[in-house]
C-alpha cells in the first residue's frame, strides 16, 4: 500500500520535500481563512469577505509551480492565492482589517489584494473583469519578448461574461502566454452552473481555439504536476490554455451567506467535506506513503495556526490609515495646472 | 508653424510619441491595415509594424481591458475607440479598472493609458452614434478627460496625454478631423493638461466651452461683435484637470457667463462648472449663468430635427442676450 501511494509522488514527479511543503501551504491557507472568518464574526473585518476554504489545493497546486516573474491575477476570493504568490500573510490580513500595513494600505480590502513586487495583480471585484487585464499582461510579455506567463483565476460564473470570451479570443488570435483557470466550485454565488449554462465548462474555450483541460483541483499533487507542465509549455510558446479546475467551496459565498444556504443542501456540503477535502486527501496520501506521520502533521498545523494567529495580531496592532491617505494615490500624476479634486474639502489640498 | 489638419496633428503626435518611447502602442478597430476608420493612424502600420499598431477584434470591453492590463505591467497603450459611442461597452474597464487601479493598490500600479476617439455628433448619424460622452468619464476620480478643439491643441494635448501616468479619455471631434490650423513643428510641442485657452477676447460676456463647441462659440462671438458685444471665449481644453483659475478670471472680468457644451444638460459638464462658479465667485455675477446644451432628447436622424437638437450659435447668441438682459 505504501509503495502504491508513494507512486503518487513518483507519478507526478513530486519530491517528498515538495509534497510536505504543499501540505504546509494548504494548512496555512485553511487556518488563515478560518482566522479571517473569526475576525469577521467579531467585527474586525468589514465589507464583503469571500473565503477560500475547501479550495486550498487549487491555489497551491496552480500557483506554486510558477516563478516570481509570472503574473497572477484573480477575482475576489483571492486571499490565499496572494499568499501562494508570495505576499506576506501579515500584509494580507492587515488589508482585510483595513489597516495601514495592509497590502494596499487598507484602501483595497478583501477583494483588492495587490503586490507589484510579487506580481500578484489583484484582487478584482467585477466578475470576469480581470480576464482582459490578464490578457493584457500576456500581451506585454509577448510585446517585450519575455518568457514569463500570465495566469488568471476566475469563478465558474465568469465564463458567462462577455469579457471572458473577448479575452480568450484575443489571446488565441495573438497566441499570448496566458493560462485561464476557472476555479469551478459549481456555484456562482447561489446559482448552480448547470442552471445558467447549457454547455459543459470544458467546452467554453473551444469556440476560440483555446485548448481545454479538466483537472481535479482537490488533488494538490495532480494539480501541481499539471500546472508545472502546462506552465512550461506555455512558456515555450504553446499559446493560451483553459483549465477547468474542479473544486468545491466549504463555506458560503461570502461571510453573509450561510455554509449551505438555500441553494445547496447541508448533506451535499458535508459529503464534500468528507470526500473532497484537499488537506485530508494529501494527508492520507502522504501518511499511507510513510512520508508524513500524524505527529508531524499536527506540528505543521500548529505552525500554520500560529502564522494565521500572528497575522491577526499583526493586523490588529497595525494603525488605521492616516486621514491624509484618503486623497493619496487617486492620481499617479498631479498635474501642476488645473484642479483634479472637486469636493471643495480643505484636506485634499495637502494631497494635491 | 505648419498648417495641418486636426487628423494630421493627431497622427503626428502618435507618430512622435511612438518614436520616442517603444512602450507606446496603438490598438483598436481598423487602426492598422485600414489606416484608421477616420485615417488618424494613417501610415503608422508601415512605420511601426503590426506589433505596435494593432487591429483588434470588435471587442471594446476586451481590448480596453487588455490595454489596462498591459499598462499595469508597464506598457503605455493608446486604445482607439472608433467612436466613444462604442466605448459604453468598455466603460466598465475604464471606470472600474483603469480609474481605480492606482488607488486600490495604494500606488503600486500606475495607469499610463490613453483612450481616444471621436465623441459627439457628426451629421445625421442618429441616436446611437451622436453622443457627447465627456461627463461619463469626468465623473470618476482617477480618470483625466481631454477635449481638444484645434489641430495645435490636438497635437500638444495628445502628446501630454500619452506621457501622463494616469488614464486619459482623449475625446476628439469627428467633424474636426478635416479642420485645418497652425501647428508648431517642434517635436517637443506639448500642451500641459489643465491649462485653458482664451480663444477670443472680450469684456462684455464670457462663453465657456470645450471641444468642438469652441467653433460654435467663436461663430456666436463674431455675430455678437457685429452687435457691439465682445465675448471672451474660454476653451477649457481639459475637463479634468480643470483650469478653475482661468474660469474665475473670466468670471471676474465679464461677470456674465454662458456655458456651452455639446452634451445633455442633466449633470453635464456645465452643471459642474456653474456650481463651482456660484460657490467661488458668486459676488462677481451680474446675472444667472445660462447653459446651452443639446436638446434633452436622443439625437434624431431627420436633418431638420438634428439641427434643432444641436446647440448652435443662434442658441448661444440668445443666451448671451439673456445674461446681458438685452
Amino acid at each position: 500500500m505504501a509503495e502504491k501511494k508513494k507512486n503518487a509522488l513518483l507519478e507526478h514527479d513530486i519530491s517528498e520535500e515538495l509534497a510536505l511543503d504543499l501540505m504546509r501551504e494548504m494548512l496555512l491557507y485553511r487556518r488563515f481563512e478560518e482566522k479571517a472568518g473569526e475576525a469577521y464574526a467579531i467585527g474586525k473585518i468589514g465589507g464583503f469577505c469571500h473565503l477560500h476554504v475547501g479550495q486550498e489545493a487549487a491555489a497551491a497546486g496552480s500557483i506554486k509551480p510558477l516563478g516570481r516573474e509570472d503574473y497572477v491575477t484573480s477575482a475576489y476570493r483571492e486571499h490565499t492565492q496572494a499568499i501562494a504568490k508570495g505576499v506576506d500573510p501579515n500584509a494580507v490580513m492587515a488589508e482585510l482589517y483595513g489597516r495601514s500595513d495592509g497590502s494596499s494600505g487598507g484602501k483595497g480590502g478583501s477583494m483588492h489584494i495587490f503586490d507589484a513586487e510579487c506580481r500578484f495583480m489583484g484582487g478584482h471585484g467585477i466578475v470576469g473583469g480581470q480576464v482582459p487585464l490578464a490578457t493584457g499582461m500576456g500581451w506585454k510579455i509577448k510585446y517585450r519578448g519575455e518568457d514569463s506567463i500570465s495566469l488568471v483565476f476566475m469563478g465558474d460564473a465568469a465564463v458567462n461574461q462577455g469579457g471572458f470570451h473577448e479575452g480568450l479570443n484575443m489571446a488565441a488570435v495573438w497566441q499570448l502566454p496566458c493560462i485561464y483557470v476557472v476555479e469551478n466550485n459549481e456555484y456562482g454565488m447561489g446559482t448552480a452552473f448547470d442552471r445558467v449554462s447549457k454547455t459543459e465548462m470544458s467546452t467554453k474555450s473551444a469556440p476560440h481555439g483555446v485548448p481545454a483541460h479538466v483537472v481535479d483541483g482537490q488533488d494538490v499533487l495532480a494539480t501541481y504536476a499539471f500546472f508545472r507542465d502546462l506552465a512550461a509549455q506555455v512558456r515555450e510558446g504553446a499559446g493560451p490554455q483553459f483549465v477547468d479546475l474542479q473544486t468545491y467551496r466549504f463555506h458560503g459565498h461570502s461571510m453573509s451567506d450561510p455554509v449551505s444556504g438555500t441553494y445547496r443542501s447541508v448533506e451535499e456540503v458535508e459529503q464534500a467535506k468528507d470526500e473532497r477535502d484537499p488537506i485530508a486527501i494529501l494527508r492520507n496520501t502522504l501518511k499511507s506513503a510513510g512520508v508524513l506521520s500524524q505527529e508531524v502533521f499536527e506540528q505543521m498545523d500548529v505552525e500554520a495556526r500560529k502564522i494565521a494567529s500572528d497575522a491577526a495580531d499583526f493586523a490588529d496592532a497595525s494603525p488605521l490609515p492616516d486621514a491624509e491617505a484618503l486623497y493619496k494615490n487617486v492620481w499617479a500624476e498631479i498635474n501642476p495646472n488645473g484642479r483634479l479634486f472637486f469636493d471643495g474639502r480643505p484636506e485634499q489640498e495637502e494631497a494635491s | 508653424m505648419a498648417i495641418m489638419t486636426y487628423r494630421e496633428a493627431l497622427n503626428a503626435a502618435l507618430s512622435e510619441e511612438m518614436e520616442r518611447d517603444p512602450d507606446v502602442f496603438l490598438m483598436g478597430e481598423e487602426v492598422a491595415e485600414y489606416d484608421g476608420a477616420y485615417k488618424v493612424s494613417k501610415g503608422l502600420l508601415d512605420t511601426f509594424g503590426s506589433q505596435r499598431v494593432v487591429d483588434s477584434p470588435i471587442s471594446e470591453l476586451g481590448f480596453t481591458g487588455l490595454g489596462v492590463g498591459a499598462a499595469m505591467a508597464g506598457l503605455r497603450p493608446v486604445i482607439e475607440f472608433m467612436t466613444f459611442n462604442f466605448a459604453f461597452l468598455a466603460i466598465d474597464q475604464v471606470i472600474n479598472s483603469a480609474a481605480k487601479m492606482h488607488y486600490m493598490s495604494e500606488g503600486q500600479f500606475q495607469m499610463p493609458i490613453v483612450f481616444r476617439g471621436p465623441t459627439g455628433a457628426a451629421l445625421q448619424l442618429s441616436a446611437q452614434h451622436s453622443q457627447a460622452c465627456e461627463t461619463y468619464y469626468s465623473h470618476a476620480p482617477g480618470c483625466k478627460v481631454v477635449t481638444p478643439g484645434t489641430p495645435a491643441d490636438a497635437k500638444g494635448l495628445l502628446k501630454a496625454a500619452i506621457r501622463d501616468n494616469d488614464p486619459v479619455a482623449f475625446m476628439e471631434g469627428e467633424l474636426l478631423y478635416n479642420f485645418k490650423g497652425e501647428v508648431p513643428d517642434d517635436d517637443d510641442f506639448v500642451i500641459p493638461l489643465g491649462v485653458a485657452d482664451l480663444k477670443h477676447e472680450g469684456e462684455d460676456v464670457s462663453i465657456i466651452t470645450h471641444g468642438k463647441m469652441i467653433h460654435v462659440a467663436l461663430q456666436a462671438a463674431q455675430k455678437l461683435e457685429k452687435d457691439g458685444i465682445n465675448a471672451d471665449v474660454l476653451d477649457l481644453r481639459t475637463i479634468r484637470p480643470l483650469d478653475m483659475n482661468a474660469i474665475l478670471e473670466t468670471v471676474r472680468k465679464t461677470n456674465r457667463i454662458v456655458y456651452l457644451e455639446e452634451g445633455w444638460p442633466y449633470a453635464g459638464t456645465g452643471a459642474q462648472i456653474v456650481t463651482m462658479i456660484q460657490e467661488e465667485a458668486f459676488d462677481y455675477l451680474d446675472a444667472p449663468i445660462i447653459r446651452v446644451t443639446q436638446a434633452d432628447v436622443p439625437m434624431p436622424y431627420a436633418k431638420n430635427l438634428e439641427i434643432l437638437a444641436k446647440p448652435s450659435a443662434k442658441h448661444v447668441v440668445e443666451a448671451v442676450n439673456k445674461v446681458l438682459y438685452r
